[in-house]
């Protein structure tokens, strides 16, 4: 079983280089969303024999809300704000993908050095330090308001595999309070897109800069 | 009664979403406020009897089973100081949904007029806004208190965004932004605390922790608290994850200000607290304290930076805000007589810091700009309005007698008495920055002469908008002169339950 837990790990590893460097905005919602399920299907095949109803369940809740809900969210706030199809990045793809490998390495030698208890699946701290910091790179790199709440689900994902790789069990409980937070975020999130691209005629945060405490004129006059 | 005290404002919330006719919806704004507070008093007194706020953090520890939400003393006294804000906050909006209905107003300096969002939108959001942060107070599980926490942010998101105006859109996007990401780290924080009680079976049950506290993975823990620390943190406005805060509470309605100020900063505060506890349960004091000391000093000097200078008054009073939250942090990392202090700051500073929002607000209606140069001879406009804004300076500055002077006394006091003499002389020349780039623009906002703007109509001040943040400052100095004993047991409870050195 931890064979296909490795290839998921890879798979996830592959998915933020991935992420990198496409420039669809649809792809990159389809990404994330292959991502959130593949991270799903993980507690399955991590655990030793037959997975609890429990667990099943869970993932099933996960999967569609990762797979179904969330791209579907974001396609239509991408359509309702009639955004241009790409993400419009601030550097290039090819600093994205070495950037990205840089904190590979980086996450790889972290995770060495972290004292966190034995995993049975090989690189899944590694993966999940990884998949954080391509989150970053996604909300600080790229400048359209769906590209950010992309790259906060991206984090969202890389925090989830961490949590199995340090087999803290949560209660049900609180798992579904952070599920539902994660849903109503990017639901609200959804909405604010929506009125962003209608106050400003589009959804570019960079252009987002009128607060600030050393304004060039007097509230941007 | 805890659940009674979490499922009134929710279900008035939602209740709050259907209800038609703005005078019941109103009505129902107050009355779950007033019975609110009267929940939390209750369960204060109740509480207080069964004399269960004696001893230390596993005082309040749960005999079998899980609980999910139960009061100490740390987390009574801040739904206590939650709920009193709400009350004043309820009849302060009150007063300003009915002014607003009646002329929504626009910004002077663009010529914007204010299409305001629902009123019921408003309304619900605020009750909701009340629930979340009760169970914030409440809960006694980490992963929960980090759920409710977030639950926070997002029902706050929408009261930001009320005036459907540009930049409250902007402030409103970042503020999502910036404080799920930030939280989201609090959540590896919490990933990491589970992890550092794994072989011990703590779970991230705060009993559980503070029992098994001494056996805890040292290492594992110090992560979980730079974490916990960085996510809540910047929820808190500590600089330099303060980046949102300005914004935020600038462009919001002056009632939500106050909440996010007076409240919402504390609820963060918790979480830190919280973890801050755990940590010092289980030997590390130090470490914590050092790094509450290294930031609370950091966002007091930010402040102050920011202070100089700045144009806009509701800013100013953002910035005032985070320079208050350095000096809890600066008291709880100090310890001793220090974290006493810091408690107490942290109720005058709620109390005062909505008072001034409340009369920014009438600040606002009375001269429709928030830009500091434009405001000029208040008092002749708007007397009232004025000697509160002034008192409500004096207050905040730390002039005596007032609850925040005792506090920023006894935090100097117990760094004098541990020999930081840097340290105390930092934070008194940084004070004192402070006292001065806020004196300047206060006394020039209200004294001065003042040029009439074209087609200006006599302003009537508000009765119902200024009521709540004149008894707010009464409270306040009442506070400086006389600490009532039940009052002092709380906060002594309260300590005991935050850790930190003693």
């Amino acid at each position: 079983m931890h064979t296909f837990a490795e290839l998921i790990i890879v798979l996830i590893i592959l998915l933020d280089l991935a992420l990198a460097v496409t420039g669809s905005l649809s792809s990159c919602i389809r990404l994330v969303a292959v991502q959130g399920v593949v991270a799903g299907l993980l507690p399955l095949l991590a655990g030793s024999g037959a997975p609890h109803l429990r667990a099943l369940l869970f993932a099933a809740v996960i999967m569609t809300l990762k797979g179904a809900v969330f791209p579907w969210l974001l396609m239509r706030a991408r359509d309702k704000s009639g955004a241009r199809k790409d993400v419009e990045p601030l550097i290039s793809y090819p600093a994205s993908i070495v950037l990205c490998l840089g904190a590979f390495i980086a996450s790889s030698w972290m995770g060495s050095r972290l004292p966190l208890p034995e995993t049975q699946v090989a690189w899944i701290v590694p993966a999940s330090l990884a998949t954080i910091f391509t989150g970053f790179l996604l909300i600080t790199t790229r400048s359209k308001a769906i590209t950010q709440v992309l790259g906060y689900l991206v984090i969202e994902n890389g925090i989830y595999i961490f949590g199995l790789a340090l087999f803290v069990e949560q209660p049900m409980m609180v798992e579904l309070a952070i599920l539902l937070d994660v849903f109503v975020a990017v639901f609200v999130m959804g909405i604010a897109i929506f009125h962003i691209s209608r106050e400003f005629d589009h959804i570019d945060t960079a252009e987002l800069s009128e607060l600030s405490d050393w304004r060039r004129g007097e509230y941007g006059k | 009664m805890i659940i009674a005290m979490m499922l009134l404002p929710l279900a008035a919330g939602i209740a709050a979403f259907m209800i038609r006719g703005d005078r019941a919806r109103r009505a129902l704004l107050l009355w779950t406020a007033r019975f609110h507070l009267l929940f939390t008093v209750s369960q204060f007194v109740l509480a207080f009897r069964a004399g269960t706020f004696s001893a230390g953090p596993a005082a309040a520890a749960a005999p079998q089973g899980t609980v999910w939400f139960q009061y100490d003393a740390l987390g009574l006294f801040f739904a206590g100081i939650a709920s009193l804000l709400f009350l004043g906050a309820a009849h302060y909006a009150v007063a300003y949904l009915a002014a607003e209905k009646h002329d929504p107003g626009s910004d002077a300096d663009d010529g914007f007029i204010f299409n305001n969002a629902p009123e019921a939108v408003f309304t619900g959001c605020l009750l909701l806004f009340l629930a979340a942060m009760t169970g914030v107070t409440a809960s006694r599980n980490m992963g929960l208190l980090w759920a409710l926490v977030e639950a926070t942010t997002l029902l706050s998101a929408p009261l930001i965004y009320f005036h459907r105006h540009k930049r409250s859109l902007e402030a409103t996007w970042k503020y999502l932004l910036i404080c799920s990401v930030g939280i989201a780290l609090a959540l590896m924080g919490n990933l990491f605390l589970g992890a550092a009680g794994l072989k011990t079976g703590a779970g991230l049950d705060l009993s559980a922790l503070f029992l098994k506290a001494a056996v805890l993975d040292k290492p594992l823990l110090k992560a979980a608290f730079l974490f916990l620390f960085v996510g809540y943190g910047t929820k808190m406005g500590l600089s330099p994850f303060h980046t949102w805060l300005p914004d935020a509470h600038s462009e919001a309605p002056a009632v939500v200000s106050a909440l996010l100020s007076g409240a919402l900063l504390n609820c963060a505060f918790l979480g830190i607290l919280r973890a801050g506890a755990v940590c010092a349960a289980a030997g590390l004091a130090d470490f914590t304290g050092g790094i509450l000391v290294l930031f609370g000093l950091l966002s007091i000097i930010t402040a102050a930076l920011f202070m100089l200078g700045q144009r806009d008054y509701k800013r100013l009073l953002a910035y005032s805000s985070i320079e208050h939250m350095g000096i809890l942090a600066l008291g709880i990392g100090l310890g001793g007589g220090a974290a006493f202090g810091a408690l107490l700051g942290a109720l005058s500073h709620s109390l005062t810091k909505a008072g001034l929002f409340f009369t920014s607000g009438v600040v606002l209606a009375a001269e429709k700009t928030k830009r500091i140069a434009d405001v000029r001879g208040l008092w002749r406009r708007a007397p009232a309005t004025a000697a509160l804004w002034l008192a409500g300076f004096f207050i905040i500055t730390g002039a005596p007698p007032s609850g925040i002077f005792l506090a920023k006394f006894l935090i100097l006091k117990e760094a004098v008495y541990g020999r930081h003499y840097w340290l105390a002389g930092l934070f008194l020349f940084f004070l004192a920055v402070l006292f001065a780039g806020m004196a300047k623009v206060f006394i020039a906002m209200t004294f001065g002469e003042r040029e009439a703007k074209a087609a200006e109509k006599p302003f009537t001040e508000p009765r119902g908008m200024l009521v709540p943040a004149c008894a707010f400052f009464m409270l306040v100095i009442g506070l400086g002169l006389y600490l009532p004993g039940w009052l002092r047991a709380l906060i002594a409870a309260s300590v005991s339950n935050a850790g930190g050195k003693l």
